[in-house]
């Protein structure tokens, strides 16, 4: 069928600023990183961020780069916030262009050398939300469990001193007795639902109440928390 | 088949040594064959409990660096044949409990008991995870207080995720809760938790209830394990919970308070 021809999907790719390629520390710096754990980056596709970069307006200039990521076994497959001259020499070594993004290296993303970042565009993103992570077993204090980019179910009682932490909505179907943040990535939308609120934190998208700000009348019933005008709110079901 | 039971807790000073010693001493009156090691390396007590401290030569560690032979450093218990002590170092640190070594002995112990009874430290450090890591079941020893009950739930926690069973995606660990120094007339008036309010923020199977019994401290005292003093609520507590372990059904006794009969109110507590 037509419609199977073309399909959405979503891939973790690693950024790198192309200033930094010339820097002879961060080539260095890169060949200790990759060799901590070369099968991860063994083949990993690499986004070259051009964003303040002069040159790249050669297709040569181009392939040099992805000749030096090579070397570290990375492999170069596009570039993103570039200017016309560079998206043609781009597109004249084999590279795609990405649309631009705000991404901003954070500092954490600088200490790791390489940010996994979700280098797609806006539009594909939802329609390929990976699957709900879904936990049959209790989840026991000490244990922090994160569903990156979805939802988070549990089935089981979450203890005190566990963590679940979701971008998504976070169901808990038993007690829950330690910490969720859902929409941890700032999806204010997000939610929590649980069949007994015993929690010592909440949060959606970094707001957050402690235990002794819940409503007390609250405690022990099944409720569900949002954030409405930008209060976060329970609700008893 | 050798079987390997840990008792631990996360919380020091619940009695996983009393415990340890009660389950080694119930299972061999049962008959089984049955070794009890200490990895509490560096404050060793397993041997006072036993009462054979005065005969311990050479230790756990010993054996681990190949310095003496199995048959040299296990203890025979002078009031049970099935039952033998295998007393560790008490100048070394956990440090010295080598994955490999731990797990050749383990192996040749397997050869020749039925039962082998891993007496944890405390905490959740390396002396600890490698009195677990090896386990076929284990012992979750727990008060009815809060801060046992949540350190009980980070060790079933670490046995789910870094035992030799988990990480060989092996049946999970059979984990067993034993709740002990229960005190029924301190429930009752709410200052302990109850059995119900334990089982309901571990959820896993009872194994059994443990009297807080005046008992247990002159049994550790004069280096006799609680199991063998029938005479105890908590000896008799311990045989039933060890009759479980070996899957028999046994009615949970001492969980309500013990009415005072007319002459106990006169000459005071027994």
């Amino acid at each position: 069928m037509a419609g199977n021809l073309v399909q959405g999907a979503l891939f973790t790719v690693m950024v790198v600023r192309a200033g930094m390629l010339r820097d002879a520390a961060f080539e260095e710096e890169l060949q200790q990183q990759v060799g901590r754990s070369p099968r991860f980056f063994l083949n990993a596709p690499v986004v070259l961020d051009l964003k303040d970069s002069e040159g790249f307006t050669t297709e040569e200039a181009f392939l040099d780069a992805g000749e030096a990521l090579r070397r570290h076994t990375l492999a170069l497959v596009g570039v993103q916030n570039a200017l016309p001259e560079q998206i043609s020499a781009a597109a004249a070594a084999g590279l795609a262009v990405f649309a631009p993004n705000s991404t901003q290296p954070s500092r954490r993303a600088a200490q790791a050398a390489a940010a996994p970042v979700a280098a797609a565009p806006a539009a594909m993103t939802q329609s390929a939300r990976p699957p709900a992570r879904l936990v049959t077993e209790p989840v026991r204090s000490g244990t922090q469990i994160y569903a990156r980019g979805t939802d988070l179910i549990v089935t089981a009682a979450v203890s005190a001193g566990a963590e679940l932490v979701a971008d998504g909505h976070i169901h808990v179907y038993g007690a829950l007795r330690g910490r969720a943040l859902a929409g941890a990535g700032g999806d204010v939308e997000a939610r929590i639902f649980c069949s007994r609120l015993e929690a010592e934190l909440v949060s959606i998208a970094g707001r957050y109440l402690v235990s002794e700000q819940l409503p007390p009348e609250q405690r022990g019933s099944a409720v569900h928390i949002a954030l409405v005008d930008d209060q976060l709110t329970v609700t008893k079901n | 088949m050798a079987k390997v039971v840990a008792i631990t807790s996360g919380k020091g000073g619940v009695g996983k040594t009393t415990t340890a010693a009660a389950f080694a001493a119930g299972l061999a009156l049962r008959g089984h064959k049955t070794v009890v090691i200490d990895f509490d390396v560096g404050l060793r007590n397993l041997d006072l409990v036993m009462g054979c401290e005065r005969r311990v030569v050479f230790d756990f560690i010993n054996v681990i660096n190949g310095d003496a032979n199995l048959n040299q450093a296990l203890i025979k218990d002078k009031r049970n044949d099935n039952l033998y002590i295998f007393p560790t170092s008490q100048t070394r640190d956990k440090d010295a409990l080598k994955r490999e070594g731990v797990e050749r002995v383990l192996e040749e112990l397997k050869q020749q008991f039925d039962f082998i009874i891993c007496d944890s430290p405390a905490g959740i450090e390396h002396g600890a995870v490698t009195a677990l890591y090896f386990a076929d079941a284990a012992i979750i020893v727990t008060n009815p207080e809060v801060s046992s009950v949540r350190d009980s739930d980070r060790i079933i926690g670490i046995l789910a995720s870094r035992s030799r069973r988990a990480e060989r995606n092996e049946p999970p660990v059979e984990t067993n809760l034993l709740l002990t120094r229960y005190d029924p007339a301190r429930v009752a008036k709410g200052e302990m938790l109850t059995v119900e309010d334990v089982q309901e923020i571990l959820s896993v199977p009872l194994l059994g209830v443990i009297p807080e019994s005046e008992s247990v401290l002159r049994a550790s005292n004069t280096g006799t394990p609680v199991a063998f003093d029938e005479d105890s609520p908590a000896g008799r507590a311990y045989l039933d919970a060890v009759a479980r372990l070996l899957g028999e059904q046994r009615e949970m006794r001492f969980v309500q308070p013990e009415r005072r009969g007319f002459f106990r109110v006169l000459f005071g507590r027994a």
